[in-house]
C-alpha cells in the first residue's frame, strides 16, 4: 500500500496503479477522454491534468497528467489547484472546438461522457470564433450510426476496435484537426464486438442505430437489471423500455461476468422482444389443426382443465432457454419422472456428463474475471468466438506472467497501455486450439489443429498422458501429433494460472473428457489448473442441474399409451431433433399445450398456445456455464395476459386439484420451494435482496427520477395519471418514486450519479475502478468440485477415425449471428446471417467437382435430404465438411455424423446445377 | 490493380524489413513514383501484398500528406506557408498564381500541369519566400521569377 496526499490529505492506496484510477477510485470527480478502465492510459487527451509538488514546501508545482504518473508511496498532488483547474477547462475548450454543440438531435445526449466532462471542467462559453471542419459520415452496417462532426479524437474507438478486439477493418486516418475514424469505404464494421463503440466512444460519434430507429432519451427509459439469453455466458445487461416496446440493451457491469463489454449478438438480439412473431395472448386450435383463434383467459384455462383432467397421462418438455422456476413448475406439474428435458439426446448426455465433471473435480470452472489472469489456455472442439463471444474477447487480452515481469523490471506497469504493448512485443499468452473446423480465434493461436472429433480427443489425452508420465502413451499416434502434445502440455505446466475450454459445441464427449483429463493431470501433477466447459444456451446449465430424461424417452412415453398429453415449455422441438422424430412426437400427444413467448414451427402444432413473457417481461433465475445463477427482472409491464411461465404452469397444477404450488405467490416462492426439493439450487435464495426488501421503506425505482411524460403518454385516453403497476416479484417498482441512492448490486437498474450521466457512472458503483461493485459483483455459483480428488473412470480413448470412400463426416460450424434461436429473429442481426451453406476445404471441393456456391444433396441416416449450396473453408480437414447449426434454413441434423454427400449431374452448357 | 513492375520492386523492399507492414510508407511511395497517386485500387493492391487490411494501409497513407490520396497534375508545387515565408509575403505568390494559373492551396491546373499544396515549412527561411517543384527548392522568389520557373515546367 501507498500514501499519497491529494489537497494535502493523505489517502492509503494501492500499489502501482496510476494516479487517475486511484482518484476516481476515492471517489474524486477527475476528468477523463482517453483513459477507459478496461483499456488503461495513453495520455493522449491531456484532460486529467493535476498538479504534482515535490514535497510539502513546494508551492509551485507542476502540471501532470494523472492517467501517466504512478501513485508512488509519498506523493503530493492537487486536483482543485487553479492552474490545474484552468488548465483542464482550457483542454476541454480546445477539444470542443470543432463540435457541432448539437446535443439537442444527438443520440448521445443526456448519456454523454463529453458533456459530462464539460460541466465539470467549467468550460461554460464558447471562445471559438471559426469556421469548424466536417466531415463525411460512413455506412457503418446494421449496428452503428456515424456522425465523425462530433468526434474530440480520443482515439478509444480504435484502441477498443483494434487493439482491445482484433478488430481490422477500423482505423485512424489523416492528422490534425483533420482526423477521421471509420472504415477506408462505407461498408459494414464486420467484428463482433462492434456496438460496445457506442459506450466506449465518450460522445455521440458511434450511436447505436436500433436504438435510434425508436429513440428515447436515457432519462426517459424505464430500465432494470437483466441477463442476456443469446449465449451461456450471462452477461449482465440493462434493457431499456419506453411505451410498452423495448428500446435498446446497455452493459450492466458485473466484475466477475462480463465486465465492460457485450457481444453484438447479445446487444442487438432484443428485437425479438418487439417481433411480429410474439405470441400476445392465448391461442386456441380445433383437433384438426389449422389457424388458431385468439381466446379470452377464461377460454383458455377452462380448455386446461379438459386437457389435463386425468391425472398421470401427462409429461412436460423443459427448455434451456425457460427460467429456473418455469422450468421447475413444470417438473413440479409433470413430476420428476415425466419431466424431459428440451434438448437433442446428445446435448443432453454431453451437458450431463460436463456437469458431473465439474461437480466430481478436482479441477474448478472459472468465471470470465477468472478466465482474464489465465497464462495458458488449450481450447477444444469449441469456437469460443462464435459461441460464447464474450469469451474470445476475454482469451484475446490475455499476457503471460512472466512477460508482465518484464515490463516491471523496466519500470513499466500494464496500465501505461503503449508502453505495455511495446514492452510486451505484441506477445499474447500460449493458446493452442484443437477442433474439427476452423475457429474464430485461429488466428490468435499459438498452434491450431484441426482434425475429426475423435482425433482431437486423441490429442488431448495425450496431452494428459504427457503431463503424467512425459510421454503420450497412445499407439498410433502420428509424429506430429505426439510432438504438438508434448509442445501443450509443456506450456500448460509453465504457466501459472492454465485453462482448458471445452464444450457443447464440438459435439463431442471423448473431447470432454478429453478436457477432463488433462484439468485432471495438471491438477494431480502441478496442482493447479482450471477446466471451463461451455454450454449451449442461457439456461442450458440450469437445465443440466434440473436433469430430466431425453427426448427419445418422452416419445417412447406417448407411443406406449402412457400419456396422451404433453406440455411443452418455451421450446421449439424442431430444433432439438430431426423433423420426423418431432412430427412422431407432436402425433401421438392427443393434447399438445405450448407455454412460448414467439411463435415457432412448435407453437403452430398446438391446441392451446399461452403467451410467456420474455426476459423483459419477466423475472427469473439462469446459471451461465460457470455455473453462476443470476436473476434478471421484468423491465416493463406487458401487455394483456404475457405473464411468466411459471404462473400459467402454476395454474395448470391447481387447475388439477393439486396444492403444490398453492404457496408460490411471488418469484422468491417458487425459489424457495425449488431449493427445498433440489438442494443445489439452494443457492439460488440467496442471489438477490427478497422482494419485501426496502430502503428506508422504499422500493427502488426503474425510472429516473428525471422520467418525463407519464402524464402526457396516456393523455389520448386520460388526462389522469394511471397508478403505476406493482410488483410483487421484487423490491424494484414500476415508477419514478423510491429510493434514490444506489440500489444493491443484483438491483442495479442503471448507473447514474449526480454529474456523471453516461455509462461511466459505473465508476461511482464500484469497490474500486475496475474491481467489484459495491456489496460485490452480484450472482451466486451453484457448482464448486468436491473435496479431494476421487477417482476418475478410466479413459475412454475413441479409436483413431477412419473414413470410407465417398463417407463425409459432418461437424457443427457456429455462427454469431445465426446460430441463437431468438436473435436471429431481430431485424438487424438478421441483416448479418450468412445463407444457408455447406462446408468443405477446397481440395475436397475440388476432388468432388464442386466449385463454391454450386449445390450438393446432403444425405444423412434417417433425416430428410436436403439441398444446400457449398462454400469452401480452408482449414477443414479432408473428408471433414461442416454444417452451420441451426442457421435459418438448414435443417436439424444431429452432429457430428457420417453422411454421404449426392452432386447432382449439371447440364452440359450451363454448367450450373 | 498495380503493375509487376511495382509488386517487384515492393517486393523487394519488404525483404528489407523483419515485417511486411513495416514496408507501407515506402511501398506507397513506389507506387506514387509509378503513378503519380496512390488509388483505393492500388491501396487495396499493396495491402493485400503487406498482409494489411485496407484500412490499416490507409491509416498510414492518408497520415503523410505527402502520399497523394487523389490525382495530382503532372508537377506539385509546394508552397511554404509557415512564419519566415509568411512575413516575407508568400500570399503575394498565392495570388499571383491565382491570377495567372486560375488555382489556389489544393487545385490542380486544368490542363493537369500544376498541384498547388501547402508546405508546413520547406527549411529554407534564408531565402523567404520559398517553394519546391517536384524534387527542386526555389528560394527569394518574386512573382516575375516564379512565371520564369513555372516556364520550365511542362
Amino acid at each position: 500500500m501507498a500514501t499519497i496526499y491529494i489537497d494535502n490529505k493523505p489517502y492509503v492506496v494501492k500499489d502501482r496503479q496510476n494516479l487517475l484510477q486511484v482518484c476516481l477510485s476515492l471517489g474524486f470527480d477527475l476528468p477523463y477522454f482517453c483513459w477507459h478502465p478496461a483499456m488503461h492510459s495513453v495520455g493522449a487527451c491531456r484532460q486529467c491534468a493535476v498538479k504534482l509538488f515535490r514535497d510539502e514546501k513546494d508551492t509551485r508545482g507542476k502540471i501532470i497528467m494523472a492517467c501517466m504518473t504512478l501513485a508512488k508511496d509519498g506523493i503530493r498532488i492537487s486536483i482543485d489547484d487553479p492552474e490545474a483547474k484552468k488548465f483542464r477547462a482550457g483542454i476541454t475548450e480546445f477539444l470542443m472546438t470543432c463540435h457541432p454543440h448539437d446535443c439537442p438531435v444527438c443520440d448521445e445526449g443526456g448519456e454523454c461522457h463529453l458533456q459530462d466532462m464539460t460541466v465539470m471542467t467549467g468550460h461554460t462559453y464558447r471562445g471559438y470564433r471559426f469556421r469548424k471542419r466536417t466531415h463525411r459520415n460512413q455506412y457503418l452496417g446494421p449496428f452503428l450510426h456515424h456522425e465523425m462532426n462530433r468526434c474530440i479524437a480520443c482515439y478509444r474507438c480504435v484502441r477498443f476496435y483494434c487493439d482491445y478486439a482484433g478488430g481490422r477493418d477500423l482505423n485512424a486516418f489523416q492528422c490534425g484537426n483533420r482526423v477521421y475514424f471509420g472504415r477506408h469505404e462505407d461498408g459494414v464494421l464486420e467484428n463482433i464486438f462492434s456496438g460496445n463503440l457506442a459506450e466506449v466512444c465518450p460522445t455521440g460519434v458511434f450511436t447505436d442505430k436500433t436504438f435510434r430507429r425508436h429513440y428515447t432519451r436515457k432519462w426517459d427509459l424505464q430500465t432494470a437489471p437483466s441477463v442476456c439469453v443469446h449465449c451461456a455466458l450471462g452477461c449482465n445487461t440493462i434493457p431499456g423500455e419506453r411505451y410498452g416496446t423495448l428500446r435498446r440493451i446497455h452493459n450492466r457491469y458485473n466484475g466477475e461476468v462480463n465486465g465492460y463489454f457485450l457481444c453484438d449478438r447479445g446487444r442487438y438480439g432484443y428485437e425479438f422482444v418487439n417481433g411480429n412473431r410474439r405470441i400476445r395472448g392465448p391461442l386456441l386450435r380445433g383437433p384438426g389443426g389449422g389457424e388458431a383463434r385468439p381466446c379470452t383467459r377464461g377460454e383458455a384455462l377452462s380448455r386446461m382443465e379438459e386437457a389435463l383432467h386425468t391425472p398421470g397421462r401427462l409429461i412436460g418438455i423443459g427448455s434451456p432457454r425457460a427460467s429456473l422456476e418455469s422450468n421447475f413448475a413444470l417438473r413440479t406439474l409433470v413430476g420428476k419422472d415425466r419431466f424431459f428435458s428440451g434438448v437433442s439426446e446428445r446435448e443432453r448426455k454431453l451437458s450431463a456428463a460436463a456437469l458431473e465433471i465439474l461437480q466430481r473435480g478436482p479441477a474448478r470452472t472459472p468465471s470470465l474475471h477468472e478466465i482474464r489472469r489465465a497464462d495458458a489456455v488449450f481450447i477444444i472442439g469449441e469456437d469460443v468466438t462464435n459461441t460464447a463471444p464474450i469469451m474470445a474477447l476475454t482469451l484475446l487480452q490475455l499476457v503471460p506472467c512472466k512477460k508482465v515481469a518484464l515490463a516491471r523490471s523496466l519500470q513499466i506497469e500494464p496500465w501505461d497501455d503503449m508502453s505495455f504493448r511495446e514492452a510486451i512485443q505484441q506477445e499474447c499468452a500460449p493458446l493452442y486450439i484443437a477442433s474439427a473446423a476452423p475457429t474464430g480465434l485461429d488466428d490468435e493461436a499459438t498452434r491450431v489443429y484441426h482434425a475429426t472429433p475423435d482425433d482431437v480427443a486423441r490429442l488431448a489425452f495425450a496431452v494428459a498422458h504427457v503431463l503424467e508420465s512425459g510421454v503420450p502413451g497412445m499407439e498410433g499416434l502420428p509424429e506430429n501429433v505426439s510432438g504438438l502434445a508434448g509442445e501443450i502440455a509443456c506450456a500448460l505446466k509453465e504457466a501459472e494460472r492454465p485453462l482448458v475450454i471445452s464444450g457443447i459445441g464440438g459435439g463431442s464427449l471423448s473431447m470432454i473428457e478429453g478436457a477432463a483429463a488433462i484439468s485432471r493431470a495438471l491438477r494431480s501433477v502441478c496442482g493447479k489448473g482450471e477446466l471451463s466447459f461451455l454450454f449451449p444456451e442461457c439456461n442450458s446449465m440450469g437445465l443440466a442441474l434440473m436433469g430430466g430424461r431425453s427426448l427419445a424417452e418422452a416419445r417412447e412415453v406417448l407411443r406406449e399409451g402412457d400419456a396422451d398429453t404433453l406440455v411443452i415449455l418455451e421450446n421449439d422441438l424442431f430444433i432439438r431433433d430431426a423433423k420426423p422424430a418431432v412430427e412422431e412426437l407432436l402425433k401421438s400427444a392427443q393434447h399438445i399445450i405450448v407455454v412460448d413467448h414467439t411463435h415457432n414451427r412448435t407453437s403452430e402444432r398446438a391446441e392451446l398456445v399461452l403467451p410467456a413473457s420474455t426476459f423483459a417481461e419477466g423475472s427469473g433465475t439462469l446459471v451461465n456455464s460457470e455455473g453462476r445463477a443470476q436473476r434478471f427482472y421484468r423491465v416493463f409491464v406487458p401487455d394483456g395476459d404475457i405473464r411468466e411461465s411459471w404462473r400459467w404452469i402454476q395454474d395448470m397444477i391447481s387447475i388439477s386439484g393439486r396444492g403444490e404450488a398453492a404457496g408460490w405467490k411471488v418469484l422468491d416462492d417458487i425459489a424457495g420451494a425449488m431449493a427445498r426439493e433440489m438442494p443445489e439450487f439452494e443457492a439460488v435464495t440467496r442471489i438477490a435482496p427478497p422482494a419485501d426488501f426496502r430502503i428506508s421503506g422504499e422500493k427502488i425505482p426503474r425510472q429516473p427520477h428525471r422520467a418525463s411524460g407519464r402524464t402526457a403518454m396516456h393523455a389520448h385516453t386520460d388526462v389522469h395519471e394511471p397508478m403505476p403497476s406493482d410488483d410483487l416479484d421484487s423490491p424494484l417498482a414500476f415508477t419514478m418514486e423510491g429510493y434514490g441512492g444506489q440500489a444493491p448490486p443484483a438491483l442495479i437498474p442503471r448507473f447514474w450519479s449526480p454529474g456523471w450521466n453516461s455509462v461511466q457512472a459505473v465508476n461511482k458503483f464500484q469497490q474500486e475502478i475496475a474491481g467489484p461493485l459495491k456489496g460485490g459483483d452480484p450472482g451466486q455459483r451453484l457448482i464448486e468440485p468436491a473435496e479431494g480428488v476421487k477417482s476418475a473412470s478410466p479413459d475412454k480413448i475413441p479409436e483413431a477415425e477412419g473414413l470410407r470412400p465417398g463417407e463425409w463426416l459432418l461437424v457443427p460450424l457456429y455462427h454469431t449471428f445465426g446460430t441463437e434461436e431468438m436473435s436471429v429473429l431481430s431485424s438487424s442481426v438478421a441483416e448479418r446471417v450468412p445463407a444457408p451453406y455447406l462446408a468443405l476445404c477446397p481440395e475436397d471441393a475440388l476432388s468432388l467437382g464442386i466449385g463454391e456456391g454450386e449445390a450438393a444433396e446432403l444425405i444423412a441416416s434417417g433425416e430428410a435430404q436436403q439441398r444446400i449450396r457449398v462454400r469452401y473453408l480452408k482449414g477443414l480437414p479432408r473428408g471433414v465438411a461442416g454444417l452451420p447449426v441451426s442457421l435459418p434454413g438448414v435443417g436439424m441434423i444431429d452432429l457430428p455424423q457420417k453422411v454421404s454427400l449426392v452432386i447432382p449431374a449439371k447440364t452440359a452448357d450451363t454448367g450450373k446445377v | 490493380m498495380i503493375t509487376d513492375e511495382e509488386k517487384k520492386e515492393i517486393r523487394e523492399l519488404m525483404s528489407h524489413y523483419a515485417t511486411a507492414r513495416a514496408a507501407g510508407p515506402e511501398a506507397l511511395k513506389i507506387v506514387q513514383n509509378h503513378r503519380g497517386w496512390v488509388s483505393a485500387e492500388s491501396l487495396k493492391a499493396v495491402a493485400e501484398m503487406l498482409d494489411m487490411s485496407c484500412e490499416e494501409l490507409d491509416s498510414v497513407a492518408t497520415f503523410y500528406n505527402m502520399i497523394f490520396r487523389k490525382p495530382v497534375g503532372r508537377h506539385v508545387m509546394l508552397i511554404c506557408d509557415s512564419i519566415s515565408c509568411y512575413i516575407a509575403r508568400y500570399d503575394m505568390l498565392l495570388d499571383h498564381l491565382n491570377r495567372t494559373h486560375g488555382i489556389r492551396m489544393g487545385e490542380t491546373t486544368p490542363d493537369g500541369r500544376f498541384t498547388l499544396l501547402p508546405a508546413a515549412c520547406l527549411g529554407a527561411c534564408d531565402h523567404a519566400p520559398a517553394m519546391m517543384i517536384d524534387e527542386t527548392l526555389y528560394g527569394d522568389l518574386t512573382p516575375e521569377k516564379m512565371d520564369n520557373i513555372l516556364g520550365k515546367y511542362q
